[in-house]
């Protein structure tokens, strides 16, 4: 960094001050209820907000360079302006809010709703508003049922404050939220699909084009929108894009919630600044991993769906967008599964195939058909109980799955796998030699 | 599809679910729910009635309930949709049960995060007292499921037991939480360490003015 133009000061990477940041009920220490979250400044004059002006809001977004936070991480104030201004044939506009977190490692939405829920509801009026929507469906999880019960509660507040409804915030503006339950499909995530399982029937996602800013809920202009995503804007416009964006790397600015699991020493939930590096975020918050530095194997930085990284590439590495895309990864939901050298990597690899041949809606063949072969072809290499050329057949069923599906879980089941085999190939290869008599058992890979 | 549920005979089923009806307080529910959406899109209210349909199945019932086929054409009936298209969500999503599960449905999370901090564990713990995936044990107490994950990683590994999450688990803490259920005790729920929510063990790493108090850090922006 030291070689940019001397006027531009380096990123700031964290570790994040306590008043930045946005999420400060995170854990539950305080009450979720309306008056409580107004004392921690939600909803606070939220018409002068609205007075910003729709176009405003948007512009503020894009500034704020928040990037979506349910892993596909497309810009947020971009996606907002792809709506319609005006409704030329009376269709309304829908803006849906995407709580169906089921990616294996986030657990992120869950504490917002549970401990924070008025952060989002609050957003997604103004985000609605900006995107001249009618009303807001939040799509919650079905196995969130807790989560569920107090966001119902919580948006029945919000109406009796007048802070959505009729006249929202006195805004003169009309904006219902609505919370819809799902009830146990991964692939309701997908924005598709999510659409399809809100109009009552299977959530297999749909073809596109029509685009949902076009065509998507009752065959109305609709977003999608993660609830991380939602749940910061209010922030952002009170305290200005360039205050969000003081966070993190060009291109991956903002603050971010990580959700660290698997082998440290204390899991967690914790904000921090994006681009944080992976050595400081797990010493800071998660106690180290366990077994010290050295027993680090590898940690899938994003969720299940990205390539897992091998420890000495991923130690000092920055947590973003674009730092774990250069390992050959991604930030995902920034949902991190930390395995230390006691794991059996090729175990938890196929328990994925299994998560993701049990997910899969069954409207695409290639991934129908495919993510069952592949488990199954993993479950086989655990033990070795197969033919070393089955690896190369196995990474070339995984490109014959990727990209050739409507939706992305074909490429999320079929990138493990890839990740498996670029790091990990010749333990694979040691365990089929150990079960041919040949080889001796050794311990652990590496 | 060797593990897809039994579902029962359809005869006896319909001798014993055909005259299903709402209880009056479900009806004003069915009814609440229902203007949640657009008129004419009623359709979308299938998932919340189905759900509170299985409720009442389950209070009938004294379990967690599930959703006979007369249960289903009654739904599908209310919201005037196809019987087949309500049949196809039920079958769907896997939180509706298509076959009579008991009074606790124990549905231990094995997905990778979990797998790594011990949901080998918890499963032992059930294997140990008799349960069995896929199946309910003979007192109809408990039915075990392995399930994919519920979102609760940093608080791995967990399970889920009716409307409830007991996170932190071991094989200790998950014994005794099963017995507690079978003696008619309620567990606490949550965490079974020494943790608040998701919170790193031991205490906060930040925010930590809000564990005493709720703070507004506006004044320091």
């Amino acid at each position: 960094m030291a070689d940019e133009t001397p006027a531009a000061p380096p990123p700031f990477v964290g570790p994040l001050e306590d008043k930045d940041r946005i999420f400060t009920n995170v854990h539950g220490y305080q009450d979720w209820r309306v008056d409580a979250a107004m004392k921690r400044g939600d909803w606070d004059n939220t018409k002068k907000l609205l007075e910003i002006g729709q176009d405003g809001i948007i512009d503020i977004m894009k500034a704020s360079g928040l990037r979506g936070r349910g892993g596909a991480g497309f810009p947020t104030g971009m996606k907002w302006s792809f709506m319609p201004k005006e409704s030329k044939d009376g269709r309304p506009s829908f803006l849906v809010i995407n709580a169906d977190e089921s990616e294996p490692g986030s657990c992120k939405d869950r504490e917002i709703i549970r401990h924070d829920p008025h952060k989002l509801i609050e957003g997604a009026l103004v985000a609605g508003f900006a995107m001249r929507a009618r009303a807001a469906y939040i799509y919650i999880r079905g196995e969130f049922i807790y989560e569920a019960k107090v966001l119902f509660a919580a948006v029945e507040e919000a109406y009796a404050k007048g802070f959505i409804g009729k006249n929202a915030c006195g805004s003169g503006y009309d904006f219902d939220v609505f919370v819809h339950r799902g009830a146990g499909a991964y692939i309701c995530g997908e924005e598709t699909a999510q659409i399809e399982s809100l109009e009552g029937k299977k959530g297999q996602p749909r073809l596109k084009p029509p685009f949902p800013a076009g065509a998507g809920l009752y065959g109305c202009p609709t977003t999608v929108n993660n609830v991380e995503s939602i749940a910061v804007a209010p922030t952002i416009l009170r305290r200005g894009a360039a205050w969000f964006s003081s966070f993190g790397r060009e291109n991956n600015r903002g603050t971010k919630l990580f959700q660290i699991s698997g082998h440290v020493n204390k899991p967690c939930v914790i904000e921090e600044s994006m681009s944080i590096p992976f050595r400081e975020l797990i010493d800071r918050h998660c106690g180290g991993i366990r077994g010290g530095w050295d027993n680090l194997l590898a940690v899938i930085p994003g969720g299940s769906s990205v390539p897992l990284v091998p420890a000495a590439e991923i130690m000092d590495a920055p947590m973003d967008f674009d730092g774990l895309r250069a390992l050959g990864s991604g930030l995902g939901t920034a949902a991190v599964i930390v395995m230390d050298k006691s794991t059996d990597i090729v175990r938890a690899i196929a328990r994925l195939s299994y998560f993701y041949k049990h997910e899969s809606c069954g409207q695409c063949t290639p991934c129908r058909e495919g993510t069952g072969w592949m488990w199954r072809v993993m479950e086989r290499l655990v033990t070795g109980d197969a033919d070393p050329e089955e690896i190369d057949m196995l990474f070339q069923v995984t490109k014959q799955v990727e990209g050739h599906t409507i939706c992305a879980l074909g490429d999320a089941a079929a990138w493990p796998i890839q990740g498996l085999i670029r790091h990990f190939r010749p333990e694979i290869e040691r365990r089929i030699a150990a079960k041919r008599g040949g080889a001796p058992v050794l311990e652990a890979a590496e | 599809m060797a593990d897809a549920p039994q579902i029962p005979d359809e005869a006896e089923v319909r001798a014993r679910w055909g005259g299903f009806a709402w209880t009056a307080e479900n009806a004003e529910q069915a009814k609440k729910v229902i203007a949640r959406y657009p008129e004419g899109r009623q359709q979308s209210a299938v998932m919340p009635l189905l759900d509170l349909a299985q409720r009442q199945v389950g209070a009938e019932t004294n379990t967690q309930g599930w959703l006979p086929i007369p249960v289903i054409e009654y739904v599908a009936a209310q919201l005037d949709m196809p019987f087949m298209r309500a049949y196809e969500v039920a079958t769907f999503y896997t939180m509706y049960n298509l076959a009579p599960v008991g009074r606790f449905h124990v549905q231990v999370c094995g997905t990778t995060p979990c797998m790594l901090r011990g949901s080998d564990d918890v499963l032992d713990a059930c294997y140990k007292r008799g349960l069995k995936k896929g199946a309910t044990t003979a007192d109809g107490l408990f039915t075990l499921t392995e399930v994919e994950c519920l979102g609760a990683c940093a608080n791995a590994p967990m399970v889920q037991i009716n409307d409830d999450n007991y996170e932190d688990l071991t094989f200790e803490s998950m014994t005794a939480i099963l017995d507690d259920l079978a003696a008619g005790k309620q567990p606490k729920i949550g965490p079974q360490i020494d943790r608040q929510t998701s919170a790193p063990e031991g205490g906060p790493t930040a925010t930590k003015a809000m564990v005493t108090e709720n703070h507004d850090y506006r004044g320091e922006w």
